[in-house]
C-alpha cells in the first residue's frame, strides 16, 4: 500500500522541480543548439535562456512567469495499491497542485472558460488533468507533471491516405512557420507529433510525445525514427530560430507518436514543448522510497501494444 | 557575429532616450512598471473604473504580464518569476490605453504589427519592448526591487491584477519597435521569407481544405 501522505509530499516537491529545474536532456539539447547558433539575435536568445536556467535553480524561483497549466500523469504497476484508493489519489494531487501554487510560487493560470473565475490555485473544473496509463508488472506508482505553457504552437488537421509523407510534411512545416514567427512557440521545441487515432486520441498522442518523451529519444519502429530525424533537420533547415529571429534551431527534437486509425483518414497533431520543457518524475513504492527522475518512460513497449493479448518479454524478443 | 547593444533606460523615458533606441538593442529597466493586460484594460477602459496610480507621472511602462506570485497572509508580496504574454491580443484596447496613460513603453511577448506601430504608437511617442526566450522568467524576477502594490486582486484574480513593481536594471528586453514604426519582427520575417519555397519543396498542400486557408507564407497569424 502506498501512503497518500507520500503522494501528497511527492507531488508537492514535483511541482516545485518542474517549475524550476530544466530538464537535463532539454538542457543538453539546447546547449547543443546555442554552440551551432550563429544568428546574432538568436544566439543572444539561447545565451540569455541558459543564464536563466542558471538563475532559476541559484534563486530557487520558477524559471518563467508563465508557469503553465499544470498536469499530472499517473503511471501504476498492476500491482500497485493506494491508500484510500483512487479518489484518495486525485484529492492528494488537487491538493499538491494548490499548495504548490502558492509555495513556489506559480502563476494561477487556471481560470473559468466563460467568467474567468480565478480561484488563485491553479485548481478547477477540469483542472489539473489527471491522467492514468498501467504497467504488467510493479508494485509502484509514476507521478508524473507536466506544466506545459503556451497558448499557440500546437494544431490539428484530418489529412487522407492520398495526402501522404508529402501532406505530413506541409502541415508540420505550416505549423512551424507560423507559430514560428515571433517566436509564439517559444522555440527551440521538443516538437511532438500525434498521427492517427481519433481527433482526440491524436491530439493526446502528439502531446504526450511531446511532453512524455525525452531528447535524444527515437520511436522504436526504425522508419518512423528516420521521419524524426528527417523532421527535426527539416524544421532546423528553415532558416528561424528563437523568437523568429534569423537562426538555425527551431527543434530540438521530433517525437512521433502513432496510434491505429479509421481506413480512411490519417489524422495529425502538432504539439511544441517550449523553452521551457517543465516535467518532473517520481516513482513511489509501498516500503516508502521514492526516487526522482526527469524521463516519464511513459511510452514502454507495453502501452505501444499492438495485439489481441500482452505477451510481456516474449512478444519484445520475437520483434 | 555582432554582440547586440546594451541600454539601461527610465520606465518614464524621454523622447531623446528613446529616439536613441533602434531595432534589437537589448535594454535593462529602472524605475516603476506595472502589468496591464484584458483583465485591467476592460475594467479600465469598458466598466470606466478609476486607474489606481498617476499615469503617466509614476510609470509609461506597460508590461504585458501575470507574474507568477502570491500574496502573503501578512499582505506582503512573493514573486518568483515574471515573463510577458502575447501582446496581439490586446490591439483592440491599446489605443484608447495609450491615449489615457501617456504609456511609451509597451512590453510583452511578440510585438505588434508595424501597421500598430504606425498607427497608435508613433503618434503616441511610444516604442514596443519585447521580453528575450521566451522567456527569461528568473532573470527578470531578479530585476524586482520591490512589489510595491497589487490593485484589483478582489476583481480579477491575481493573474489579471495590476501589479506595480520597482525594477532595477530588470532585463533583458529586446527594442521590437522605433520611433519611426518599424518593426524588427517583421524585418526578420522578411528575411526568412526568402528560403521558405526551397524548404517547402516535396511537400504538398492538404486534401481538404479549410475555410479562408492562405497559402502564403508571408502571411502571419496574428491578427
Amino acid at each position: 500500500m502506498i501512503s497518500i501522505d507520500l503522494i501528497q509530499t511527492t507531488a508537492e516537491r514535483l511541482m516545485d522541480k518542474a517549475a524550476i529545474e530544466i530538464p537535463e536532456d532539454y538542457l543538453s539539447g539546447l546547449q547543443a543548439a546555442a554552440e551551432t547558433e550563429d544568428g546574432d539575435l538568436s544566439s543572444f536568445v539561447l545565451q540569455a535562456m541558459l543564464e536563466n536556467y542558471k538563475a532559476a535553480k541559484e534563486d530557487r524561483r520558477a524559471m518563467c512567469g508563465d508557469t503553465g497549466c499544470p498536469r499530472w500523469y499517473v503511471k501504476m504497476g498492476n500491482e500497485a495499491r493506494i491508500e484510500g484508493g483512487p479518489v484518495a489519489l486525485e484529492s492528494a494531487l488537487r491538493r499538491a497542485t494548490a499548495k504548490a501554487t502558492y509555495d513556489v510560487p506559480l502563476r494561477p493560470n487556471r481560470v473559468h472558460p466563460l467568467w474567468r473565475t480565478d480561484h488563485n490555485n491553479n485548481v478547477g473544473i477540469g483542472a489539473p488533468e489527471i491522467e492514468y496509463g498501467f504497467e504488467p508488472e510493479g508494485d509502484w506508482i509514476d507521478l508524473i507533471t507536466v506544466h506545459k505553457g503556451g497558448l499557440f504552437g500546437t494544431d490539428y488537421r484530418m489529412l487522407f491516405p492520398s495526402d501522404g509523407i508529402e501532406g505530413i510534411k506541409r502541415f508540420y512545416l505550416d505549423s512551424l512557420v507560423a507559430f514560428g514567427k515571433r517566436g509564439l512557440a517559444c522555440q527551440p521545441a521538443i516538437i511532438g507529433i500525434g498521427l492517427g487515432g481519433s481527433k482526440d486520441t491524436c491530439m493526446v498522442l502528439g502531446k504526450r510525445a511531446a511532453c512524455l518523451r525525452v531528447v535524444g529519444s527515437e520511436n522504436p519502429d526504425p522508419r518512423i525514427a528516420a521521419l524524426e530525424r528527417e523532421f527535426k533537420d527539416l524544421g532546423n533547415s528553415i532558416g528561424m530560430g528563437a523568437m523568429g529571429f534569423v537562426g538555425k534551431n527551431m527543434v530540438i527534437n521530433c517525437n512521433i507518436e502513432v496510434g491505429y486509425c479509421h481506413t480512411g483518414g490519417m489524422q495529425m497533431s502538432v504539439h511544441a514543448f517550449c523553452l521551457s520543457s517543465r516535467r518532473a518524475v517520481a516513482r513511489l513504492y509501498p516500503d516508502g522510497r521514492v526516487e526522482y527522475r526527469t524521463d516519464p518512460d511513459w511510452f514502454t513497449p507495453y502501452q505501444r501494444r499492438e495485439t489481441v493479448d500482452w505477451q510481456g518479454g516474449a512478444q519484445e524478443a520475437a520483434e | 557575429m555582432t554582440k547586440p547593444r546594451e541600454i539601461r533606460l527610465s520606465t518614464t523615458p524621454t523622447p531623446e532616450a528613446l529616439a536613441e533606441l533602434r531595432l534589437g538593442d537589448i535594454v535593462y529597466l529602472d524605475g516603476l512598471l506595472y502589468t496591464a493586460r484584458e483583465g485591467v484594460y476592460m475594467r479600465a477602459l469598458e466598466d470606466k473604473a478609476n486607474i489606481p496610480l498617476e499615469l503617466p507621472s509614476q510609470s509609461a511602462a506597460n508590461f504585458h504580464c501575470s507574474p507568477a506570485a502570491a500574496i502573503r497572509p501578512d499582505g506582503s508580496f512573493n514573486m518568483g518569476a515574471v515573463t510577458a504574454t502575447a501582446s496581439f491580443r490586446f490591439a483592440k484596447w491599446l489605443p484608447e490605453w495609450m491615449a489615457k496613460t501617456g504609456a511609451k513603453l509597451i512590453i510583452g511577448k511578440g510585438g505588434m504589427s508595424s501597421r500598430d506601430y504606425k498607427s497608435y504608437f508613433v503618434p503616441n511617442g511610444a516604442i514596443y519592448l519585447s521580453t528575450v526566450g521566451y522567456g527569461t522568467g528568473a532573470l527578470l524576477g531578479r530585476g524586482i526591487e520591490k512589489v510595491e502594490a497589487v490593485h484589483w486582486q478582489e476583481e480579477l484574480g491575481l493573474a489579471q491584477a495590476m501589479w506595480v513593481i520597482r525594477c532595477n536594471k530588470m532585463g533583458p528586453f529586446i527594442v521590437a519597435s522605433d520611433l519611426g514604426g518599424n518593426c524588427l519582427f517583421e524585418r526578420e520575417n522578411a528575411k526568412i521569407a526568402k528560403n521558405l519555397a526551397r524548404v517547402y519543396e516535396g511537400t504538398r498542400p492538404a486534401t481538404l481544405k479549410r475555410y479562408g486557408e492562405t497559402d502564403d507564407r508571408s502571411d502571419e497569424v496574428i491578427g
